[in-house]
């Protein structure tokens, strides 16, 4: 028969082996996530297609101002490369650090491993960033660009996308449930980000500038998405990433660190998320 | 077999209360404002903070298949003994070990998302209380039929009334199947007919040697479904033991009646012949009592004091509803009485009063004439700890003001 021990210190074996246990759940609540999702909505699903597209346009028009140079490539396509995992990145945060509080009835109610809930929210925006990669096939059959032999490392840098999301949106989930402050600063950081993520245009403007000093350019590269974008070119177009992928190497580090941090963070404060939220 | 399901050592579970703050969660402003003005004065912000126990070492353990009533009034920590048990909050010091898989019902329908449909929210809600989704699919009949929503499955649970809502909800939950069951005050919901049909799956339940924690404010309910029961107050275990035992104790310590009222002087008392001055609830024994059994008799006496001759003295006492409805005034019969302090003793005979709390009027007249009213004077406590034994006849005891039964004859027509 099952044994269940609670004392106020738990060990990280029994709980890694209960996250697992209560997979099924975390399969119901994405499920229910994105039920709700598209529910009452005229064109449902579409939507997960229309926006990032309006994003594209848009963008791309704006990014013949910045940087013309596009080494012979459709400008909507280097942008639609970059905007889509720029989306799924910005909506996992997003959600994942609003979860914890959006789902506060359940915390409070019943037990489980509280991963789950924002876990979860990241899996609803995996979907929606599958569904609008339909975009960029279409796109790319559009203007007549057969994707890069690169194009089998994708998954490896939409991998890399995952973990920083849910690395930063668990830290900050857990930091919402007691500071609601974070509630206000994480739209915040997601616009900020998108001003310094080369969606617009491509990161070798920054990055061979002579103007930039090395110290900025490490700077630059310390927002993980800018390995994430600079990958995501490099798998489809094969553009060459400056600096001897310099990006994408910081890109890792920083990602492997706050996945760290956020679960660490995350695992000291969960045992009190339902007296405090 | 029997064996320790539930064993619980020396838990405690503390609080820090912050004061002059509205929310359990911080700002981060304030958190900054702490630091600095702490900076200033050389300390942390502790002042503010003061240490609370919700549980207070508490210690014991449940035999599977046990049906225990954790009792106590609000705030003596039921509820954080249930949250402790079933995972939700950590406790602050020591240890709990519980055999076999645990579900826990905190609130009926949690987890239910208004735009889903029946269907889909019956997925939903058992896999969150515990449920793999083989078990649901194989239930998933049985929870349709015992929620009696058929028609609806399809339909999303906004649309729902309250009433389907809270049937499905419980549906769901009743058919769990955990060895130890955890459930708080959910049967506070839904109309009687259906709290009985929750209340008879309880019992079906704990019939099969699960384990049962049960937590209701309703001592009827409590009563009628748990064999074992745990007294909390203040955090602190008082007792632990056969529920009729912990009923009797919980009554006994933590009553909310009086066992006597003291009447308010009149303005123009000294003009008035007579005054009442105090009014008394007793039982048969004449022993003074807060709260009476349904179904128990109970005396009211009434103390006052002649100035000046009555006569035709009458001692009247009027018995209301909490609502002001009256429901009986009985009086004395007329009698002379010179100055003095005299006792009228009224004897209840067998009406029997639903479980409640009822206002008493005192009123002293000469003849028909009022000398002294005094309105609202003190409250009978009708508890539903039930003396009731009638194993041949369903007695219910919300089903009326009055619960005494009449004599029913069914014969057979030509």
């Amino acid at each position: 028969m099952q044994r269940t021990v609670i004392y106020p210190e738990r060990s990280s074996s029994t709980y890694w082996k209960d996250l697992w246990a209560y997979r099924g759940l975390f399969r119901f609540l994405a499920w229910r996530d994105l039920l709700v999702r598209y529910k009452q909505t005229v064109i449902g699903i579409a939507w997960a297609v229309i926006r990032p597209l309006l994003t594209i346009v848009v963008f791309s028009f704006f990014g013949k101002f910045i940087s013309p140079d596009t080494t012979g490539i459709s400008m909507i396509l280097i942008v639609a490369a970059a905007s889509l995992p720029w989306q799924l990145f910005s909506s996992a945060l997003n959600e994942a650090s609003g979860s914890l509080i959006a789902n506060s009835n359940l915390i409070t109610k019943v037990y489980f491993p509280r991963l789950i809930v924002p876990l979860s929210t990241v899996i609803v925006c995996l979907v929606d960033f599958l569904i609008s990669m339909v975009i960029l096939i279409g796109l790319m059959i559009y203007f007549k660009q057969a994707p890069d032999s690169n194009i089998i490392f994708l998954p490896l840098f939409l991998l890399l996308t995952l973990l920083s999301s849910i690395g930063a949106g668990v830290f900050l989930a857990s930091l919402n449930v007691k500071y609601r402050d974070f509630r206000y600063i994480v739209p915040f950081i997601v616009q900020l980000g998108l001003y310094v993520s080369p969606v617009a245009f491509s990161s070798r403007v920054i990055m061979n500038s002579d103007k930039v000093s090395e110290g900025l350019k490490i700077i630059f590269c310390l927002n993980p998405m800018v390995g994430v974008i600079d990958g995501f070119r490099w798998c489809l177009f094969g553009s060459e990433i400056p600096h001897d992928w310099m990006s994408v190497k910081i890109s890792c580090t920083v990602t492997l660190i706050t996945l760290f941090v956020g679960i660490w963070y995350f695992r000291k404060v969960e045992k009190n998320f339902a007296d405090i939220i | 077999m029997s064996y320790t399901a539930i064993k619980v050592e020396n838990l405690t579970k503390e609080y820090t209360l912050r004061h002059q703050q509205a929310s359990n969660y911080t700002a981060l402003r304030d958190v900054i404002v702490d630091r600095a003005k702490s900076v200033f004065r050389g300390q942390t912000g502790s002042d503010r903070k003061e240490k609370f126990l919700a549980l207070d070492d508490v210690s014991f353990s449940i035999q599977s298949g046990d049906r225990v009533g954790i009792i106590g009034r609000n705030g003596a920590g039921k509820s954080t003994l249930l949250k402790v048990l079933s995972r939700i909050v950590s406790p602050t010091k020591g240890r709990i070990t519980l055999e076999g898989r645990i579900a826990s019902l905190l609130e009926v329908g949690t987890g239910f998302h208004p735009e889903l449909t029946g269907r889909e929210n019956i997925f939903l809600n058992g896999s969150i209380l515990g449920m793999s989704k083989m078990e649901i699919s194989k239930k998933f009949d049985e929870i349709v039929a015992f929620a009696e929503v058929e028609k609806f499955l399809d339909t999303p649970v906004k649309r729902y009334s309250s009433g389907m809502f809270v049937r499905l909800a419980f549906a769901v939950a009743a058919h769990l199947e955990p060895e130890i069951l955890i459930v708080d005050e959910v049967l506070a919901v839904g109309d009687a007919a259906f709290q009985k049909k929750c209340l008879g799956r309880m019992r079906e339940v704990a019939g099969d040697g699960r384990t049962i924690l049960f937590v209701s404010h309703n001592m009827e309910a409590v009563q009628k479904l748990c064999n074992k029961g745990i007294l909390l107050n203040k955090g602190k275990l008082v007792m632990e033991g056969s529920i009729d035992a912990v009923t009797g104790k919980y009554l006994e310590t933590f009553s909310e009646g009086q066992s006597w009222y003291d009447i308010a002087k009149p303005l123009d008392a000294e003009n008035k012949a007579a005054i009442a001055t105090r009014l008394q609830i007793e039982d048969v024994n004449e022993i003074p009592v807060s709260e009476v059994s349904i179904g128990a008799n109970y005396n009211f006496r009434i103390y006052f004091t002649i100035n000046k001759k009555v006569e035709g003295f009458v001692a009247a006492i009027g018995l209301l509803t909490i609502f002001d409805q009256p429901v009986r005034t009985t009086w004395s019969e007329p009698t002379d009485l010179e100055p003095g302090n005299y006792t009228a003793l009224f004897k209840s005979e067998g009406i029997i009063l639903a479980d409640g709390q009822y206002k008493l009027n005192v009123g002293l007249s000469k003849g028909t004439s009022v000398i002294h009213n005094a309105e609202n004077a003190g409250l009978l406590t009708i508890s539903e700890v039930s003396t009731l034994v009638n194993d041949k006849q369903i007695i219910n005891t919300k089903s009326g003001l009055i619960i005494n039964q009449m004599p029913v004859q069914i014969i057979q027509c030509k």
